[in-house]
């Protein structure tokens, strides 16, 4: 038999029919909803008079749109929310998820939270299945060795009626992170960098799997900030093989399976893994040693820096795209080209996101913010990814360290990752995020994002000033 | 069933930047709005108008030659970035239906096919020669049975999967086609998974 990688090996076993033409149908085996990308794919439902084939293989939940306030002293957002357009889309999702008999995380609920965080935190997401979620970066889920990629609003009603897509089987790349990382140096880090490398496309039509000891050593939160990232550098699909580290994780979970469907399972899951010698289309080696705590600078993604770099002058730089976006950035975000980065004064910290806004994040964030204060004039806010992320906060004492040194203690949403709700910078203010675009506008209309890790943006925020956290932390 | 495709032409407006991402094309604030029809007002909104709603005359939508142009040539990397569908809704609304770039955000490609828009990727060299062609406000005409973009004296093939092909020159809702062609194959695949994977179906069986 040929060596087959992982991504080949998960592509297989959802395989319903080879299409003429190249393409292959795929059996999806899990759909996660949310309030702004699934109304349209609900109207198409009810449009043709069709039923979901699978309801329980769905989950919904409301993230995007949803304030991250409440006025009330309980936290309850229901009923409170003063947006009438988030209100009425908030609305017709739990319509929905009524009449079409769909799992629904509530607002107010123990279980609601970002997509990219309850899938995990519910045991919703399982290795071996294939996942898809209105949502570029359901590539996170591919940290638990699943085949998970964002789709589009017309495809999220394919997979409700015949739980299946027509897709198109992408290249392979490996990446083999090697080497120790210094203590400071997390897997945001590594993901910039690797986007830095390689390019805002620079893995476009490939699925990309992680390798190496590197990768074995982190935990879930951090295989699943490394693969939500993918989609940075053009992949749809991130992947790491499942190991022990994996099982210990979603073993209990509510909807992980139990008993003597848990041995089964956990039992084919250690079959997923790449095959010795099995081929990719590219590999990329890192030695993740070499790095240190990555910031970006511009307005996409890979135009990122180590922190103690100086910005590009596009003088110095040969005529072409790399040039006029450049020089396209640096006006956008009003910075001055040779400027150190740890001399970028910010308005704003967000510490929060599907790529960032997990427990382990939260307490990255707190371990610098410890005894010490948020600069005067600084909004600083921590936005946990779930409820029950926040309630894990809460239980260590987190919110009470955040608190004291001047952070805002949010309830669960995307918040200021994604400028729909009331979170979103202004024209002119400057954000050090842990989100995970950068784009323009991104964070509110004229708004400037730097990219960076949860204890740089602790950091910046407590310096007022993009700062290198190994110099910080001493 | 969207508008089936068959042949187009018209003028292409030229948009040369890199990595035109699903922000720029549809920003976040206005995905709290749930109906498909009428986006196209929002399209490129942050580039189209500034803080108080007034034409910023310079950019290309805005320029009498360009405002109707059914063919977008853009930089590489068209379309990256979030899933939202959106993006093509407001496009297909300015009466875009045809995207020549050297490459696309795989997203926004698959969401474009599914609407009625045919995405094009040309080798770099060639989206270099078509911009220019684009910025003299030459003719571009396309026709997807042939597979041939012409402009001026200069034909260019392009690929496409048969299937995709199929389903736009035709017009063809893809959820009907799968229903009807492969209901037995899905039964049958979901009775060999039920047995080798059974944990799968544990909270089907539960409901």
């Amino acid at each position: 038999m040929t060596a087959t990688t992982l991504y080949e090996k998960l592509w297989n076993a959802h395989a319903v029919a080879e299409l003429p033409g190249g393409e292959t149908l795929l059996y999806i085996d899990r759909q996660i909803l949310h309030e702004v990308s699934s109304p349209q794919a609900f109207v198409a439902m009810r449009d043709a008079g069709r039923q979901l084939r699978r309801p329980q293989t769905h989950i919904a939940v409301v993230d995007h749109a949803v304030p991250t306030r409440s006025p009330r002293a309980d936290g309850i957002r229901h009923g409170t929310i003063e947006d009438a357009q988030a209100a009425s889309q908030i609305a017709e999702l739990e319509t929905n998820v009524r009449d079409f008999a769909v799992p629904y995380a509530e607002l107010d609920g123990a279980e609601q939270g970002i997509v990219h965080v309850i899938g995990p935190e519910s045991g919703f997401t399982l290795p071996g299945t294939t996942i898809v979620c209105g949502d570029s970066h359901t590539t996170t889920h591919g940290a638990f060795g699943a085949l998970a990629f964002g789709i589009g609003a017309s495809e999220q009603g394919t997979v409700m009626a015949a739980q299946c897509l027509r897709q198109k089987r992408a290249k392979t790349m490996r990446i083999e992170l090697s080497g120790t990382r210094h203590p400071l140096v997390f897997a945001k880090d590594i993901a910039l960098a690797i986007i830095a490398r390689i390019g805002a496309d620079g893995a476009a039509g490939h699925a990309v799997e992680f390798t190496g000891p590197a990768v074995r050593a982190m935990s879930m939160a951090e295989r699943m900030t490394l693969c939500n990232m993918m989609i940075e550098a053009g992949s749809r699909v991130g992947l790491v093989a499942p190991d022990d580290v994996t099982f210990a994780f979603l073993k209990g979970r509510r909807l992980a399976p139990k008993g003597a469907l848990w041995d089964q399972a956990v039992a084919a899951w250690r079959d997923l893994a790449s095959d010795e010698g099995a081929n990719y289309d590219r590999v990329i080696e890192i030695d993740v040693a070499s790095l240190v705590p990555q910031v970006s600078w511009g307005t996409t993604p890979d135009q990122t820096l180590p922190v103690d770099a100086a910005l590009p002058d596009p003088a110095t730089l040969e005529e072409g795209p790399a040039r006029r976006q450049a020089e396209k950035a640096l006006a956008y975000m009003g910075l001055t080209p040779g400027q150190s980065l740890t001399d970028i004064a910010i308005t704003h910290a967000f510490i929060g996101s599907c790529t960032n806004g997990r427990i382990e994040d939260i307490r990255a964030a707190a371990a610098i913010a410890r005894g010490r204060k948020v600069a005067p004039g600084i909004k600083a806010i921590v936005v946990p990814g779930s409820a029950a992320t926040r309630a894990a906060a809460e239980a260590e004492g987190l919110d009470r360290i955040l608190i004291e040194a001047g952070f805002e203690w949010r309830l669960a949403g995307c918040s200021m990752c994604v400028a729909m709700n009331d979170d979103r910078l202004k024209p002119g203010e400057r954000c050090a995020s842990t989100s995970n675009r950068n784009f323009e506008g991104r964070q509110g209309p004229g708004g400037r994002t730097h990219l960076m890790s949860p204890a740089m943006a602790a950091a910046a925020a407590i310096a007022g000033h993009i700062a290198d956290i190994r110099e910080f932390a001493a | 069933m969207s508008e089936p495709f068959t042949t187009l032409s018209g003028k292409a407006a030229p948009m040369p930047e890199e990595n035109i991402d699903t922000d720029i094309i549809f920003p976040a604030r206005f995905l709290l709005i749930t109906a498909k029809a009428g986006l196209g007002r929002y399209a490129f909104h942050d580039r189209r108008f500034d803080a108080n709603g007034a034409e910023i005359p310079d950019y290309v939508l805005n320029q009498a030659s360009f405002n109707a142009a059914p063919f977008i040539v853009a930089g590489a990397n068209f379309g990256s970035g979030s899933s939202r569908e959106q993006a093509v809704w407001a496009i297909a609304g300015l009466g875009v239906r045809c995207i020549i770039a050297a490459g696309f955000g795989e997203i926004f490609h698959s969401n474009c096919q599914r609407n009625g828009i045919l995405p094009i990727t040309l080798p770099a060299q060639t989206v270099a020669e078509l911009m220019v062609a684009a910025q003299t406000e030459q003719t571009f005409a396309v026709d997807l049975e042939a597979q041939s973009l012409t402009v001026g004296n200069r034909a260019f093939a392009f690929d496409i999967a048969p299937e995709r092909k199929l389903a736009l020159l035709n017009g063809w809702d893809e959820t009907s086609v799968l229903l009807h062609q492969y209901a037995g194959a899905i039964d049958e695949f979901e009775t060999r998974q039920k047995a080798s994977a059974p944990w799968l179906y544990a909270e089907d069986d539960a409901s």
